[in-house]
């Protein structure tokens, strides 16, 4: 008997986009599952412990179907539950970059017919942060999964300046370069440090008086459009961006600011 | 040895003899120069610890004092050594005196060599001893003790914290860990000095320090008593530091050590002559010190594709090892680098990877080769993730790996959790426990996909090591023959730290540790 039944069944089977709930096998059975370490001794106080939380968390019907010892005084579990809350999805908006992703050539094309002119990129990974697994696969020649860098371009001019560089350092290349665009990507960071370090760029960039010279550009895995817009840049790419859909923005934004 | 992918052993000598030409003339001049981070690490092997007042190293302000004068030509053996002839002081003493301005080692008389040279020698003997003293001790922990089976379990500890680190890593062990790394805070490899004393803060790890290393020392050796088996404890000896990371865990007795030139080179843009010719001293001790040495060629894959750049992995692997050879490296402890990172969309895609593992097994058979797990093409989805991690260690026992870093099903979303390292932990045990012998019992189709993608692999690299041999490493790295980065000579961090060996210059520990046991 793992305590996973399906008891007191008797919900609303219909959909009603203004309390969604998650979905498990049945609408509106709310059905979670999640994992986490708990520092307490493995056994039954701990199995309750871990239930009278997920109550907390508002999941209903808590059911622990595993749980061990990962070192003494830490359990880990393994749960289900059912949620108890709802989200009217029919009101959210969520901010994101306008532009129609283009093909490479298409791309290529447009900056030839809107601007007339090569358009200059400069990337890095910023800060502390040694990964340069996003920044390349938006910049490096062969890009990623089938979708090629900015460095194919041929109407970019596109320097990947690699991981750990200073923030001073990125500006300083970019006035040396003009550069049009400025692409950071933060990967692994810890205790939030990207964060600082995003804002960081934009006050320096501010100090300089460069800010509103250029389109700067974040990404990375905990990066979104939002977050971006918040920390004072002009878009932000997430997981799941590729060359493509940066270039295209890129292209298209510059082309609206040229003609505004 | 037959080979189990036809792979012709001949071309693999011819392979090694490329290499070795590779090699030798890096030796030739790495053998010639000197840089200030070789100075700091004999500074610290003759006994020089501490912060003056600024809280500078101490081997940074002596090293800063022979820059200054415009000797670090002469190394600081000769300048310490005759400050010790001179006045009778041990060379910590000499340093506090420099630091505090009371001294000027470079205005000294100058007494003759076999003066100076019979000052320091002592000195030089007693770091000898203990770092000797040191793989004594590993030696008959590991008798008395044993160690886990191969391939090895290697994970990951970054908290920033030394002491959040040993709840960390006695933890990882209690779970079945072999070797534990705790990961340096991001940024300390471009830093030109190490820092002091037991930390507490850093960025996605936590500082080299001498005195981490020992905390972290004693706080294995408890668990590995506990446990029963001896647990590795790794660092990394890279960076504008690399000589002196190698010499502060030959003193404080770590196991294993990242150690690879190229991969400074490439990835933190440091300078090519520097850290090259760093790299010489370092690995000499870590050969002497009994360490093993990983090298960095997985990381080639993350920039460069998998499948069509396999063999700059491979040719960077035979090159490794032969600078290796000549720091006095043994076979047994050269962990040359690999990775599982193509992309698993690709149809039998695994069968490259599997051919790859084996092919670097048969090619470096006593290597205790380091396998690195998927990271390029890990997504978020930590479910997928479990699974790619699993087909890697499926690779892993399957061709008799030495070192395998562990995957994280939460790689590329946050440094792991307990529970993170609990799984990867445990889906490497299942399928070491259930897939134990397979490669004893499955063979490869003659001519099939496994059997033409290693010799393919082999042929492109010993293609490739002709081109470098006759242009010279330098050249081929201001080519950007690896991982598709190009690097200049003059360019990178560091350049202005080397200087051309002068007439006086002697470090005893070079010879010393070279000739052996």
């Amino acid at each position: 008997m793992s305590g996973y039944t399906m008891r007191d069944m008797n919900v609303d089977k219909t959909l009603d986009l203004t309390k969604i709930k998650p979905y498990g096998d049945t609408m509106n059975d709310g059905k979670v599952q999640l994992s986490f370490t708990l520092p307490v001794p493995v056994g039954d106080e701990a199995v309750e412990a871990a239930k009278q939380l997920m109550r907390k968390m508002g999941l209903n019907n808590p059911a622990v179907s595993h749980y061990q010892e990962l070192a003494p005084g830490f359990t880990f579990l393994v749960c289900y539950g059912e949620c108890s809350y709802t989200v009217d999805y029919s009101t959210i908006h969520v901010p994101k970059v306008q532009s129609d992703v283009m093909s490479m050539e298409e791309t290529d094309e447009y900056i030839k017919d809107n601007i007339g002119r090569k358009i200059i990129v400069i990337g890095a990974s910023t800060g502390t942060d040694a990964h340069t697994v996003g920044i390349d696969a938006i910049m490096n020649m062969k890009g990623f999964a089938g979708h090629y860098g900015l460095e194919r371009y041929e109407m970019l001019e596109a320097l990947n300046m690699g991981s750990q560089v200073a923030n001073e350092d990125f500006i300083a290349k970019a006035l040396e370069l003009e550069a049009d665009v400025l692409l950071i990507s933060q990967t692994v960071t810890q205790k939030d440090v990207h964060i600082q370090n995003m804002t960081q760029l934009v006050e320096l960039l501010e100090a300089e008086g460069l800010r509103d010279k250029v389109l700067l550009i974040a990404g990375g895995p905990r990066v979104n459009h939002e977050l971006a817009k918040e920390l004072g840049y002009d878009a932000g790419f997430g997981p799941g961006s590729y060359g493509d859909d940066v270039a295209s923005y890129i292209a298209q934004e510059m082309g609206r600011r040229l003609n505004k | 040895m037959k080979s189990k992918l036809g792979l012709d052993f001949l071309k693999v000598e011819k392979a090694r003899r490329y290499a070795g030409k590779i090699a030798a003339e890096v030796q030739d001049f790495a053998d010639n120069y000197t840089t200030v981070a070789v100075e700091r690490t004999v500074c610290r092997l003759l006994g020089i610890d501490g912060v003056d007042s600024f809280d500078v190293p101490l081997p940074n302000v002596v090293v800063d004092h022979l820059m200054s004068n415009g000797v670090l030509s002469q190394g600081a053996m000769f300048y310490i050594g005759n400050a010790m002839a001179q006045t009778g002081l041990l060379p910590q003493q000499i340093a506090e005196k420099i630091a505090a301005g009371e001294l000027d080692a470079t205005r000294l008389p100058l007494q003759s060599m076999d003066v100076i040279k019979a000052a320091v020698e002592p000195v030089v003997d007693a770091a000898i001893t203990r770092i000797r003293d040191n793989r004594a001790e590993r030696e008959g922990m590991l008798k008395e003790l044993g160690e886990g089976p191969r391939p090895y379990l290697y994970v990951i500890v970054a908290t920033g914290n030394i002491y959040e680190d040993v709840v960390q890593a006695q933890a990882a062990a209690r779970q079945g860990a072999d070797i534990i790394a705790i990961i340096r805070s991001t940024g300390q490899s471009l830093l030109d000095a190490v820092p002091f004393g037991a930390t507490t803060e850093g960025f996605g790890g936590t500082f080299a320090t001498q005195e981490n290393f020992r905390i972290m020392r004693t706080a294995l050796d408890e668990v590995s008593r506990e446990t029963g088996k001896y647990i590795r404890l790794v660092n990394y000896c890279s960076g504008l530091c690399m000589p002196e990371i190698a010499a502060m865990g030959a003193l404080e007795r770590l196991d294993v050590m990242l150690n690879d030139a190229l991969y400074g080179i490439l990835f933190r843009d440091i300078n090519m002559q520097r850290t090259l010719v760093d790299q010489f001293f370092s690995r000499v001790i870590n050969g002497f010190a009994g360490v093993i040495i990983n090298t960095g060629e997985d990381n080639y894959l993350t920039t460069a594709d998998a499948v069509e750049q396999a063999h700059t992995v491979l040719a960077s692997d035979f090159i490794n090892e032969q600078l290796a050879l000549l720091a006095g490296i043994p076979e047994e402890q050269m962990g040359l680098g690999h990775a599982f990172e193509m992309a698993p969309d690709l149809t039998n895609g695994f069968l490259l990877e599997l051919a790859q593992a084996q092919m670097t097994r048969e090619i470096f058979p006593k290597a205790p080769l380091k396998y690195m797990p998927p990271t390029k093409f890990m997504t978020g989805n930590i479910f997928r993730g479990h699974i790619q991690d699993a087909l890697f260690n499926v690779a892993s026992i399957w061709t008799q790996q030495g070192i395998q870093l562990l995957g994280m099903l939460t790689e590329a979303i946050h440094t792991p959790l307990m529970s993170d390292r609990f799984l990867s932990i445990d889906n490497a045990r299942y399928i070491f426990n259930n897939m134990k012998d397979i490669g004893e019992e499955v063979e490869f189709k003659t001519g099939g996909v496994i059997q033409k993608r290693a010799q393919q692999v082999l042929d492109e690299a010993i293609e490739l090591l002709e081109k470098i041999t006759s242009e010279g490493l330098f050249m081929a790295l201001e080519k950007g023959i690896f991982a598709d980065i190009k690097r200049s000579r003059t360019g990178g961090k560091g350049l202005k730290g080397v200087a051309e060996k002068g007439n006086n210059y002697f470090n005893l520990f070079i010879p010393k540790m070279l000739g052996g046991k």
